[in-house]
């Protein structure tokens, strides 16, 4: 095994190493146990890394510094955080229904958590390898919404149940999307295991890789996966369930301490899990974007892009406004869930191109393209053009007011 | 074209983000205790007692008057008028305050009591840091930690504090020249006294003769 080879299985080689060395009545457990514990503490690690960063990164987008006061350039804030968090007073609403109220943090991050099992962080690094793996996730991913509902129902509160039906609304209508837009590569590799979808796109032309994004459908069934992740992650612009100038924090509104810090660990965890099944199904998973870079270990790759994905959510959040609930419905039911059926439509129109155009070598390439791109592009134009009819911007009139 | 106006504003985020590392003049914060913004001149927060000269228990400008404890909307202050006497920066003999307390929980930073204090003896300070860890005293100012120098006054307010000065200089001086005056009559009069005895004086001057040495005397002491 050559020394990259190593560096790229050394976790695995870490893991079989610890397996082996444990008595035989406790191996099935520390085999279970080992992954698990290195997906709690990586991803929760990221959480304290992503929320320096996002701070950061918010602050310099509008003109501040962002914090700058725990040790060199306030890169230990993540630490002050968990101690606030850690010493406050855990308040509970008197009227609350305690137990629903206490679980459901629990639930939330138990289920952000464990969609993690099928990611493929790296080569042979796939905790559970489901041959169903795509189906496990988005049915985890669902799970979460019952939690919501759960800490919106159990506080009591106006607002809380205003934010958790929201969160419901937004999450039901925005799933739609987010599963029709990665059917477009079900159907392309024939099948929902995760580690065999990265496996697909793992090889390269030259030096340029097979990634599902690199395709018409790929790129724009992307782009669309990625606006219903944000959806689906609660994130500005689709923060409406916790929308603080309307409904304060939303669904966990009565939380106080540790408890509204899992909330805020859940809500990362799922944004992570969700770029990392974005980067799995279209950025060609832990594989190296050129392949003389593969040198450089999987694991690696899948953690840049991962940070990639990252930036670019706090970028959308630092720059848009977020939507009516109006908007909301209307942008999900009138042009996500038309875009992800066209979408489908050029995947399946692209997978039997291919033999058509076999022959033509080069050539067949650029007419699947042009095809492919056209059938997205000229349904994409008209339909915001039509969109676009409604909202003619006039002087705003008022009946009584005036 | 659907889109257009998110992918203007991401290069418009993207420029901020981007701009706050290399142009300096972008980032509008002020580190705050490190950097600090000089407050305006008319910046108020709680009042002080001003006083003169070096002592402090001395110089207090306060006459006890209670004007400012009647005015006070929240009735944050608290005096006490001394039994005994003091002159004052013209050489009257005035009360001072034997208790001067002001609740700093209470008062609401109106400057009423700056407005109607006949004697220049209580003004607004800019001090803003004034957290504590005791709320009950520490928060109940004596007229002790309440005394500040004329100095800081000048330096905190320059422009009131000359109008002030100026003011005070010229009763003052006016003061000084009525007990002239009042010294040069009654040394005319010693001197008209003196030739009584050679010489016939005026009956009028010998019947205000006994009211005159009153304020010499005062200014004497």
């Amino acid at each position: 095994m050559t020394t990259a080879g190593a560096l790229d299985q050394i976790f695995v080689t870490v893991d079989h190493w610890l397996v082996a060395k444990t008595p035989a009545p406790f191996q099935t457990l520390v085999a279970v146990v080992i992954p698990v514990a290195a997906i709690i503490v990586v991803f929760a690690t990221l959480f304290a890394l992503t929320t320096i960063l996002e701070r950061k990164g918010l602050g310099r987008i509008q003109n501040r510094y962002g914090p700058n006061r725990v040790g060199p350039y306030g890169i230990f804030q993540p630490l002050a955080d968990a101690v606030k968090s850690l010493t406050k007073e855990d308040i509970v609403p008197r009227v609350a229904d305690h137990v629903v109220h206490y679980l459901a943090p629990l639930v939330l991050v138990a289920a952000a958590f464990l969609a993690y099992a099928v990611l493929p962080v790296g080569k042979n690094m796939t905790a559970v390898n489901l041959d169903a793996g795509v189906l496990f996730f988005f049915a985890i991913g669902a799970a979460t919404e019952l939690a919501v509902f759960m800490a919106g129902w159990s506080s009591r509160n106006k607002y809380s149940l205003l934010g958790a039906m929201r969160a419901i609304a937004q999450m039901i209508s925005y799933e739609i999307p987010l599963i029709l837009s990665s059917v477009a590569v079900i159907m392309i590799s024939g099948t929902l295991s995760t580690t065999a979808i990265v496996d697909q796109q793992a090889h390269y032309s030259g030096i340029f890789p097979h990634w599902n994004v690199f395709t018409p459908w790929g790129l724009a069934g992307f782009i669309l996966f990625m606006i219903a992740a944000t959806a689906e992650t609660n994130r500005s612009p689709f923060d409406l369930p916790e929308g603080e100038s309307e409904i304060i924090a939303g669904y966990f509104i009565e939380y106080s301490g540790f408890k509204f810090a899992l909330f805020f660990l859940a809500e990362y965890l799922e944004m992570f899990a969700v770029s990392g099944l974005g980067i799995t199904l279209f950025l060609g998973g832990w594989s190296a974007p050129l392949s003389f870079l593969a040198i450089l270990p999987s694991w690696f790759w899948f953690f840049t892009k991962l940070l990639v994905l990252i930036m670019a959510f706090i970028w959308v959040r630092g720059t848009l406004p977020r939507l009516r609930m109006d908007q909301l419905m209307n942008f999900a039911w009138k042009f996500m869930l038309p875009m992800t059926l066209i979408v489908i439509f050029a995947a399946g129109l692209w997978r039997f191109l291919t033999p058509v155009f076999a022959a033509q070598g080069a050539l067949g390439v650029v007419i699947r393209w042009l095809v492919c791109g056209a059938v997205i592009a000229v349904p994409y134009l008209l339909l915001a053009r039509v969109l676009e009819q409604g909202r003619k911007i006039e002087k705003r009139t008022y009946r009584y007011a005036e | 074209m659907l889109g257009e106006g998110i992918i203007q504003g991401l290069v418009e985020t993207a420029r901020n983000f981007f701009g706050s590392y290399v142009e300096k003049e972008r980032l509008t914060t002020i580190q705050f205790p490190e950097e600090r913004r000089e407050l305006p001149e008319a910046s108020r927060v709680f009042p002080f007692l001003l006083y003169d000269g070096s002592d402090p228990t001395q110089g207090l400008r306060c006459v006890s008057c209670q004007i400012c404890e009647k005015e006070c909307p929240p009735r944050c202050i608290h005096i006490e008028k001394s039994k005994d006497k003091k002159p004052d920066f013209v050489g009257k003999q005035q009360f001072y305050p034997a208790v001067f307390d002001i609740d700093v929980s209470v008062c609401m930073s109106c400057q009423i009591c700056v407005e109607v204090c006949p004697f220049d003896a209580i003004r607004m300070d800019k001090e803003f840091e004034l957290s504590t860890s005791d709320r009950f005293d520490g928060l109940l100012w004596t007229k002790e930690q309440l005394a500040r120098p004329n100095e800081y006054y000048q330096k905190i307010h320059p422009e009131e504090a000359a109008e002030t000065d100026g003011r005070r200089e010229k009763e003052m001086a006016d003061a000084k020249a009525k007990a002239a005056a009042a010294a040069a009559a009654a040394a005319a009069r010693a001197a008209a006294a003196a030739g009584e005895a050679s010489a016939n004086g005026a009956a009028g001057n010998g019947a205000a003769a006994p009211k005159t040495p009153a304020p010499a005397s005062k200014v004497s002491q």
